[in-house]
């Protein structure tokens, strides 16, 4: 696959093969769980059974029998307050979480942590440990969560950086650009109506985990499953005033999941405490109910227009359910409006804001597409409520309203990450290719002139469309480096923090740099994500990785060509603007070479000896959003309410593609992640606040056969500041399944809906209802 | 208890106990390409092939296994070669993470010997065991189909 791009490119736009491709279908030892430390000791976690409770007392005297090495509890970890979100620092989430605290505040908080021998002897031991609770009255319903007589959830002295923590507010945001209120009043139509996402489970296939051990020279070290190793020891540093060592090896997915701290504060609890290797893996059910989930919210969506199609004010006000702690609380409901609002750069007025409040359920967090799936539902619905009651197209009015290249909006400069933006002219947007090119693939147009319901066969088929953007890092806060170092065998080791979570990253660096370097991606050797080893990088989130790493690596890749170019200049004895990178090597005008293998050679062994190695480091200053339109055909069983996708076509715009095949299987992905959303994701809790959805029986994630057709087409497309053309491409993809599916649900049947998920059973009783 | 287990082509005396699952035994053997991730046999990473038919290592008594033969993903490419399934899967992209990608080349192998020309709908039913949440599937599909077309060319 390559076509998309007029510049003359080898590497780049091209579908090499990822560079962890073999290892990863041979089933080589390369997770956190592959690792087997000598001596390692097995750390299990025992766990709140109450959602709001003090714990009185625990005696864990009974449970220290033969094989337990240590049990832990609040008295014996750091009395020290932090936030598990592996954000830039200062983090823009509040601190309310200890490692272990006497106080729990949901079902799955930790309790207590036990070391031993093995498995079987630690969830013995487990069992045995007696902890006496003093039951609290417990917020369940975020909805909720600022009721008068509700209980304060963190009423620790210790608490910073929540808003409101005595009326359960973690976060609160509010912004306003015209008035919003009296734009309503001049329109033709207005709507007016409250839309509901979920929470969702990463449900990553590779379970949270980590190991930590004392290397030879007494370094601690941890390897983990995380997106964020540089913010994972940072943090680890703040709770335990030690230094130590991260190390990310192959990650089973993370969505987002991994972008805080799980495991790794309980396995250095442990090793700190008796110096030996110590691993927890945690079981599918701690992974689906004691780390992280998507924050469920609730939007009221206002939007006004004139009887021409004119979008005059839009307002968002939200509340959104952070759980029990504050991970990500601020910036992920700002997101809600920051990555969707300025699409519809046009209005007049426009207004967002709302709560974040704790409650007490499973902690929220990072979930790809970070608040943009929750804002674009409500934003994407709200519109094509009106287009219907204009009479509009909702392709047309979606177009007629959204951002332009060459366009800006003020809102980029209003909302940033927590705080303010940057203001950004838009250099590339092909939002009208990818609505008009995609409504002719998909037929769009004859396709809505068929009759959607069957009696026959008591079918109706749907067709939805939705628009979305998003961001590419966060600018002025995100930063990333590479480190180039060549070798004497014509290779190249690339160095980077960049955290490749199964997303290819490790590849698309390799090609970025292999293009500069006149190169081929095997001749570049990457490790990546290891502290002590590879230069600083943010990690994975904020869809920021081929954006800010890769502009890393390639600024660092131009400055190794210089210092080649120079080297060669001299060895060669020729002037350096006579000199180019030929296919693994230098040329000159006439004719005169140099590989790159001799002339590291030469630089190691016989002229002017040195190692040629660079570092370089990337902050944006912008992020330029790529856009997706997705259309999607749905069939409605009439009889059961069941919802099925026969086709769900996504046009995106993600500037250059670095390697098309991985960029289309970020799309896919993210799609079948956001129609399992739409479908059937959901939290489930029983009345003590304890999830029943806790394993891949009951938590259903989209299984093959349940998404139907997914297909991918790339605008033409080129983001000047973006590495070779490219913008982010892994996010964007989870914010159009739920409005589109809702807006086809109910152009099939006249039924809208406005709460995902739209299990069968929801729309068979408004089936039942409408008397279809 | 002792059992003798065949595990990839290689004969095994094990030492387990009676509740142990194969899964554990696999895996403490060095067999790390079986990968442990639900325990509640729902999502298809643990799969091997018990006398060539797949099953979940999660939920098979290691005792049970006494005398049988099984295969994993080691036991399908060597250092310097990968079966076409895997290649396919690299080609169209199907293994981004690859934690499922074990589970899933055994169970496809099981498929394609049994049935060496599947349809679409055929793979996709015979796979559904084996959960992703990475890819969506698209990309595992075509690389099964390509891979299925090359190995009857052949």
């Amino acid at each position: 696959m390559k076509t998309l791009t007029e510049e003359k490119l080898n590497v780049v736009n091209t579908s090499v093969e990822k560079v962890d491709g073999k290892a990863l279908v041979r089933g080589k030892p390369v997770f956190t769980d592959d690792f087997d430390i000598p001596n390692t000791l097995t750390v299990k976690i025992l766990r709140s059974p109450y959602a709001h409770a003090i714990i009185k007392s625990i005696d864990t005297s009974n449970a220290m029998i033969e094989g337990v090495v240590c049990i832990l509890t609040y008295k014996d970890v750091p009395h020290v307050i932090y936030t598990r979100a592996g954000q830039g620092y200062p983090e823009p989430s509040p601190y309310d979480t200890f490692v272990l605290d006497k106080k729990v505040r949901y079902v799955g908080d930790g309790v207590a942590i036990i070391a031993a021998e093995t498995e079987s002897i630690a969830k013995r031991s487990m069992k045995l440990i007696k902890v006496e609770y003093e039951v609290l009255p417990s917020i369940l319903d975020y909805e909720h969560a600022m009721d008068k007589d509700a209980p304060i959830i963190h009423d620790e002295l210790e608490i910073s950086g929540a808003y409101d923590p005595k009326r359960n507010i973690a976060a609160h945001y509010e912004m306003e650009i015209g008035n919003v209120e009296e734009e309503l009043k001049q329109c033709d139509y207005v709507v007016d109506e409250t839309y509901y996402t979920p929470n969702q489970s990463h449900a990553m296939m590779e379970p949270h985990g980590a190991i930590s051990y004392f290397d030879p020279n007494g370094r601690l070290t941890i390897i983990t499953s995380t997106q964020v190793p540089f913010h994972a020891r940072r943090i680890i540093k703040r709770i335990f005033g030690v230094n130590s060592r991260v190390i990310k090896p192959r990650i089973g997915g993370g969505f987002g999941g991994k972008q805080a701290l799980h495991v790794e504060p309980y396995v250095v609890a442990v090793t700190l405490k008796t110096g030996r290797p110590a691993k927890c893996i945690y079981s599918r059910e701690e992974t689906m109910t004691a780390s992280n989930t998507r924050h469920a919210m609730r939007f009221r969506a206002r939007a006004g227009a004139m009887k021409d199609g004119t979008l005059r004010a839009l307002e968002l006000w939200g509340l959104s359910n952070t759980g029990a702690y504050g991970e990500h609380a601020l910036t992920v409901f700002m997101v809600g409006g920051s990555k969707t609002l300025p699409l519809y750069n046009k209005v007049k007025a426009v207004k967002f804001g709302g709560d974040v409040v704790y409650s007490n359920t499973e902690p929220a967090g990072a979930f790809r597409g970070y608040g943009a799936p929750q804002g674009m539902f409500p934003l994407d619905s709200v519109l094509d409520e009106l287009a219907h009651k204009i009479g509009m197209d909702p392709i047309e009015f979606k177009l007629k309203n959204s951002i332009r290249e060459g366009e800006t909006s003020p809102i980029f400069k209003i909302m940033g990450e927590g705080r303010e933006g940057v203001d950004q002219i838009i250099n590339s947007c092909k939002i009208e290719e990818c609505a008009i090119n995609g409504s002719k693939e998909f037929r769009w147009y004859e396709k809505r002139k068929q009759p959607r319901i069957d009696r026959q066969r008591q079918i109706a088929h749907g067709y939805g469309v939705a628009f979305a953007m998003q961001g590419s890092s966060i600018p002025a806060i995100d930063m990333g480096s590479a480190t180039i170092k060549m070798n004497d065998d014509g290779t190249f080791n690339l160095l980077v923090g960049a955290t490749d979570l199964g997303t290819g990253s490790d590849t698309i660096l390799a090609q970025i740099i292999a293009e500069v370097l006149n190169t081929t991606v095997e001749k570049i050797i990457v490790y990546s994500s290891d502290t002590d080893m590879t230069p600083f990088d943010k990690g994975a989130y904020a869809s920021s990785t081929t954006y800010v790493s890769g502009n890393a690596a390639k600024k660092a890749a131009e400055k190794m060509k210089r210092e080649i170019l120079n080297a060669a200049s001299e060895i060669m004895n020729k002037p350096i603007h006579t000199l180019e990178l030929d296919k693994d090597g230098v040329i000159s005008e006439d004719g005169a070479t140099l590989s790159f293998s001799d002339l590291q050679t030469k630089l190691f062994y016989t002229f002017n000896q040195r190692q040629l190695e660079v570092t370089e480091s990337f902050v944006s200053e912008v992020a330029p959003p790529p856009y997706l339109v997705s259309f999607v055909e749905v069939e409605i069983d009439l009889n059961s309410g069941k919802v099925k996708v026969i086709d769900f076509l996504n046009y995106i715009d993600c500037g250059v593609p670095i390697n098309p095949v991985l960029a289309r299987g970020q799309v896919e992905g993210a799609s079948a992640q956001g129609i399992g959303m739409a479908l059937f994701e959901d939290h489930v809790m029983d009345k003590s606040g304890r999830l029943i959805t806790n394993d891949f029986f009951t938590y259903k994630i989209p299984a093959r056969g349940d998404i139907g057709r997914i297909q991918v087409r790339f605008a033409k497309s080129y983001e000047p500041t973006g590495p070779f053309g490219a913008k982010s491409v892994s996010e964007i993809g989870l914010d159009t399944p739920g409005p589109a599916i809702a807006n086809a649900i109910f152009d099939a049947i006249g039924i809208r809906i406005r709460r995902l998920p739209i299990s069968s059973e929801t729309l068979f009783f408004e089936i039942r209802k409408k008397g279809l | 208890m002792r059992v003798k287990i065949k595990i990839n082509d290689k004969d095994q005396f094990i030492e387990t106990d009676p509740g142990e699952m194969l899964l554990e035994t696999l895996r403490k053997l060095d067999y790390k390409g079986v990968k442990h991730a639900c325990s509640t046999a729902s999502c298809g990473a643990c799969s091997v092939q018990l006398d060539g038919k797949p099953v979940l290592s999660c939920t098979t008594f290691t005792a049970a296994v006494d005398g049988h033969e099984v295969k994993t993903i080691e036991g399908f490419s060597d250092e310097n070669s990968l079966s076409d399934v895997q290649k396919a899967l690299i080609d169209e992209g199907g293994s981004q993470c690859g934690f499922c990608i074990p589970g899933l080349v055994v169970t496809t192998e099981a498929l394609l010997s049994e049935n060496p020309d599947p349809t679409q709908q055929e793979v996709i039913d015979y796979l559904k065991g084996n959960l992703c949440r990475c890819t969506g599937y698209e990309s595992q599909t075509r690389a099964i189909l390509k891979a299925a077309k090359e190995r009857r060319s052949k």
